[in-house]
């Protein structure tokens, strides 16, 4: 026993390293913006307590609940669309053979370019005088205007989201579809299930551990997405693209308004964490659940 | 010499191993017997040092080996799959053992092919392991086991994915193997015909916790405990409640007597067991006791029949070394010798016993 | 249920060499259960899987009651399969496994649980109905998968691929005796494949051998075990197998050791090898009788004593009862009604008398 413990204590020395990298990164950061979220200053080195003053001031304000409410339905539109179309995608995806690789690149090239570059891509390419998509729209007659039509700069938005992220739960899928055994397959058939069956019982219970992961990441990604509508729209027209991290950057960046800003990142970071442990327990529920039947087939 | 005192291993409330202890002494064949989860794997993880008991001593050579880190123990291993490193020849699969431990170039081929000759793996050593048949990649499996010459070989159900014939085939060739050896061996199988056609020593495991440990043979003709006779008999023993009342026996069920009477025996509740093949059609000595029951089902091997009945509600079945059908439902007579019997107390310990028959 | 026949059945998977079915003939009578034997690669497992109709053959056609299914697919065709490993539906209940073949075939409610309570109590899994199958032991699983083999009553046959692998001896009784005893109550066609000789012979009235993608030999557990037509089913069969020690032949004699048993005909003496077949169960050991034996080696495998000897340098097995001694000096006899002789490997006589 004793043998045991004097492990145990190496092993917290190990990883020492990895708690003092942790915390020159992150938590030290962080203990800076907690700081300025509680003070206030008029520029120099001076700063006063404020308390709780501007969390009460960024949970009070329209601004915030509006830019909080369009990160939502971002979010949730991003998820209805790329998780569905992934799994189909996956399901229609070749199991072997000569396609299987062509399709893999295929659906990996998206997820090699960088944000800004796709932003950039789809600024031009929904340009209603140069782009391809815009002129091609307009030509047809249609009258599309990502720059000052409201429901135009949310489709192609959506739309570029779609084309970059939804290859990633394509392939998450589809390596948690290729590792289901023919023999499952084969039993379907002789047990009469239809295509909606097999899916519902077979395919789905055996992918659900990646799609879960699938969710989390896209959830995440879209709901601090940044880059590529600051690229594409600004923000605009109006502030109807306005997600949350772009309003930060402005407040912070823009008008400087330092107190505010560290409170609504403090809040922003916060919602994250809070929608992280729902995803963290539903998981681990699951697999808690997988974990008692594993021991028994020991 | 490997010795378990006292080995106890638990995760939360589900208990793996509960209190072993036992000695194994090198160039013995020791055989883990038990159903599944009853323990067998995890009291092998544990010996090779890939767990760790919660309690209990691990001593190899009378030296304490619970802290040692698995790469440190000179251990081998053999599985239930197949494990050959798949890019390798089958020379270089038996030959990476070697390759670790540094053995000069020329040994190397000194002794992979000794090896490879007690294996009859000579004609293969240029191939690749997918290119042979199941019972040739564990023999290579085995050769890199062999070749290891490890102090402890660890082997858990090496035969359960063969073909019943190669089965057979190996197990009679292994025992020869395993003398060569001189390691501590531990053998896991579900099997009691493997058990007895290897010999050597057998633990009787049931639910983590060893029910009995001697000589393979004694273990089998003489059990001490219900649950032992019952792991180690196949097909399975047939077993029926009786009680003792005045020195005569009753069943438990029909409360009809059994027509023997045991001297000395207290009162109470008992299992009375007997092994299929000691149940006969024919009387013999003519002190035998007769035994009824309703034909379930018949199955003829084309040798062999083993007919299943209902004793007093009991499954049992009669293994009879010609053929014979019977009709379902039929009622059907056997007897056997009271040498046969096993009376277990209603703490499933082994009853010593005389035995006179009132006719 | 139906017969099934295989009319110039053959079957070479894409870009393989060789065949790894030969073609054959075949007529399975309704209501037969018949099983499969062979080594692994012998091809029994591609010849149930042409017969539920999960592959396609390269070469003939498969009939059910004379009607051609060789295109149907396996939902058309109405059968049952059982895989060697178990196959469940992870999300669903026990009951709700059970369930689901009939569920998918529109069968009445109330039917349904009725035939879910019969099959849970056949397999014993009556207390377990309610709970998610993926939390049952792997023995629980096979029962399942078996389940749902043995729910429908309406299927032409139900095809078993080696469905007792990963099952523990004792269940292994059990659940083997379970099914020999639905088969007599149901009169399912049923087809068994295994490697296992004692699952083959107890559980089919026929039992098909295969070796190398052929058939060798057709016939009832007694007439492999007496009449073996190839010395490979002579070897196959029986633990341990029948011994093959190579002999002579002089006219309508085998001579063996300087010993002559007369056989039943003639045998025409062109062939290249000649051998004699006699099974351990038909050898008998004594003191002094017969031709003498050097024993090299014992296994108690408990209901009886292989006992391995030689007899002028020919290897031979042989037994003895449990509770029978060895003689000192042992001499064998072989029971001359139950030799065979073979002729390059295929048998051409039998012992007179036999």
């Amino acid at each position: 026993m004793s043998i045991q413990k004097v492990q145990n204590n190496k092993a917290w020395f190990m990883v020492l390293p990895v708690l003092i990298l942790v915390a020159i990164s992150a938590i030290i950061p962080l203990m800076t913006v907690v700081n300025y979220s509680v003070q206030d200053t008029f520029g120099g080195n001076e700063f006063f307590w404020v308390g709780t003053e501007w969390f009460q001031e960024v949970l009070a304000s329209e601004r915030f609940h509006n830019a909080l409410l369009r990160t939502l339905v971002f979010s949730g539109l991003i998820l209805a669309i790329e998780i569905p179309l992934g799994i189909l995608i996956a399901l229609a995806m070749p199991k072997r053979g000569w396609g299987v690789s062509v399709c893999l690149v295929l659906m990996a090239l998206p997820l090699l370019i960088p944000w800004n570059v796709v932003g950039t891509i789809w600024q031009v390419f929904g340009r209603v005088d140069i782009g391809l998509l815009g002129h091609g729209l307009a030509s047809l007659g249609i009258d599309y205007n990502y720059t000052q039509n409201n429901l135009d700069a949310w489709l192609t938005l959506i739309l570029m989201d779609v084309w970059h992220w939804t290859s990633l739960v394509v392939l998450l899928c589809y390596s948690g579809l290729v590792s289901i055994p023919e023999v499952y397959y084969q039993a379907a058939r002789i047990d009469g299930a239809s295509r909606w069956a097999v899916f519902r019982f077979i395919q789905l219970p055996k992918i659900k551990r990646v799609l879960l992961i699938a969710v989390l990441l896209r959830f995440m990604d879209s709901f601090m997405i940044y880059t590529e509508p600051f690229v594409v729209t600004g923000g605009g027209p109006g502030n109807i693209t306005s997600f949350l991290s772009i309003d930060l950057v402005q407040m912070a960046v823009g008008q400087f308004d330092l107190g505010p800003a560290a409170a609504m990142s403090l809040i922003y970071f916060l919602i994250i964490l809070l929608i992280c442990w729902v995803f963290y327990t539903v998981m681990t529920s699951y697999d808690n659940d997988e974990q008692s039947s594993g021991g028994g087939a020991q | 010499m490997l010795e378990l005192r006292n080995i106890s291993f638990h995760q939360g409330d589900e208990i793996f191993l509960d209190d072993v202890s036992l000695l194994m002494e090198r160039g013995e064949l020791n055989i883990l017997l038990g159903p599944t989860l009853s323990g067998k794997t995890t009291l092998m993880r544990i010996m090779a040092g890939l767990d760790k008991p919660n309690s209990g001593e691990l001593l190899f050579d009378g030296v304490s080996v619970l802290g040692m880190p698995v790469q440190k123990r000179n251990v081998a291993m053999v599985y239930q799959q197949f494990i050959n490193y798949p890019s390798l020849t089958v020379f270089e699969n038996i030959a990476s053992p070697l390759r670790v431990a540094r053995v000069e170039q020329n040994q190397i081929g000194i002794q992979v092919a000794e090896v490879a000759e007690l294996l009859q793996l000579t004609q293969m050593l240029d191939r690749m392991p997918d290119t042979l048949s199941g019972g040739q990649q564990q023999r290579v499996a085995l050769a890199r086991a062999l070749v290891k010459k490890a102090d402890l070989v660890l082997l858990d159900e090496p035969l359960a994915n063969l073909d019943y014939k190669l089965r057979e085939e190996l197990r009679a060739e292994l025992p020869a193997l395993f003398a060569a050896m001189g390691a501590v061996l531990v053998y896991a199988t579900t099997e009691p015909t493997e058990a007895l056609v290897l010999g050597g020593n057998t633990v009787c495991l049931h639910e983590g916790r060893v029910e009995q440990f001697g000589p393979t043979l004694d273990l089998y003709r003489t059990p001490t405990g219900l649950r032992s006779a019952k792991i180690f008999s196949d097909p399975p023993l047939n077993s029926v409640e009786v009680e003792c009342v005045a020195g005569q026996f009753i069943y438990a069920k029909s409360r009809q007597p059994l027509g023997i009477k045991i001297e000395q025996i207290p009162d109470g509740s008992y299992t009375l067991a007997v092994r299929p093949h000691h149940l006969s059609r024919k009387k013999e000595a003519g002190n035998e006791i007769e035994v009824e029951g309703n034909v379930s089902v018949t199955e003829l091997t084309g040798s062999e029949t083993f007919v299943h009945f209902s004793m007093e509600d009991s499954p049992w079945v009669a293994l009879l070394h010609d053929v014979q059908d019977f009709a379902v439902a039929s009622t059907i007579k056997f007897y056997l010798k009271p040498q046969h019997l096993f009376l277990f107390d209603s703490h499933g310990v082994l009853v010593e016993w005389q035995s006179e028959i009132n006719n | 249920m139906a017969s099934i026949q295989l009319q110039s059945l053959a079957h070479r998977y894409p870009s393989a060499p060789d065949y790894a079915l030969r073609s054959m003939q075949q007529t399975w009578s309704d209501g037969g259960a018949y099983a499969l034997l062979g080594p692994s690669g012998c091809g029994k497992t591609t010849l149930l899987n042409i017969i539920s109709g999960l592959l396609k053959p390269s070469e003939g056609r498969v009939l059910f009651d004379d009607i051609d299914v060789t295109d149907l697919t396996t939902e058309q065709r109405n059968i049952a399969q059982v895989f060697q490993f178990p196959v469940v539906y992870d999300t669903m209940t026990v009951a709700e496994n059970l369930a689901f073949p009939l569920h998918n075939r529109g069968i009445a409610k109330n039917e349904i649980e009725k035939r879910v309570a019969d099959v849970l109590q056949m397999l014993d899994l009556q207390d377990r109905a309610n709970d998610r199958a993926r939390s049952l032991t792997a023995d629980d699983k096979q029962k399942i998968s078996l389940g749902r083999g043995l729910v429908r009553t309406d299927v032409q046959a139900i095809l078993f691929d080696e469905p007792l692998t990963v099952i523990d001896p004792h269940l292994k009784w059990q659940l083997r005796t379970e099914l020999k005893k639905i088969h007599q109550r149901f009169q399912h066609t049923m087809i068994y494949v295994t490697h296992d000789q004692t699952e083959a012979l107890t559980f089919a009235d026929q039992v098909i051998v295969m070796y190398e993608g052929a058939v060798v030999q057709i016939g009832t557990p007694q007439q492999l075990f007496e009449t073996p037509e190839h010395t490979f089913v002579g070897r196959f069969i029986g633990s341990p197998g029948m011994n093959v020690l190579s002999c002579e032949v002089d006219a309508s004699d085998a001579i063996f050791a300087g010993k002559r048993f007369p056989l039943s005909k003639t045998v025409d003496a062109s062939a290249s090898r000649f051998e004699l077949g006699i099974r351990p169960e038909h050898i008998k050991l004594s003191a002094g009788d017969g031709m003498p034996l050097t024993v090299t080696a014992l296994e108690d495998v408990g209901r009886h004593v292989i006992v391995r000897g030689e007899i002028e340098g020919t290897e031979l097995s042989t037994l003895v009862k449990d509770g029978d001694t060895i003689p000192q000096n042992p001499h064998v006899s072989f029971d001359s009604a139950h030799v065979n002789l073979y002729a390059d490997d295929y048998r051409v006589a039998s012992g007179k008398g036999g």
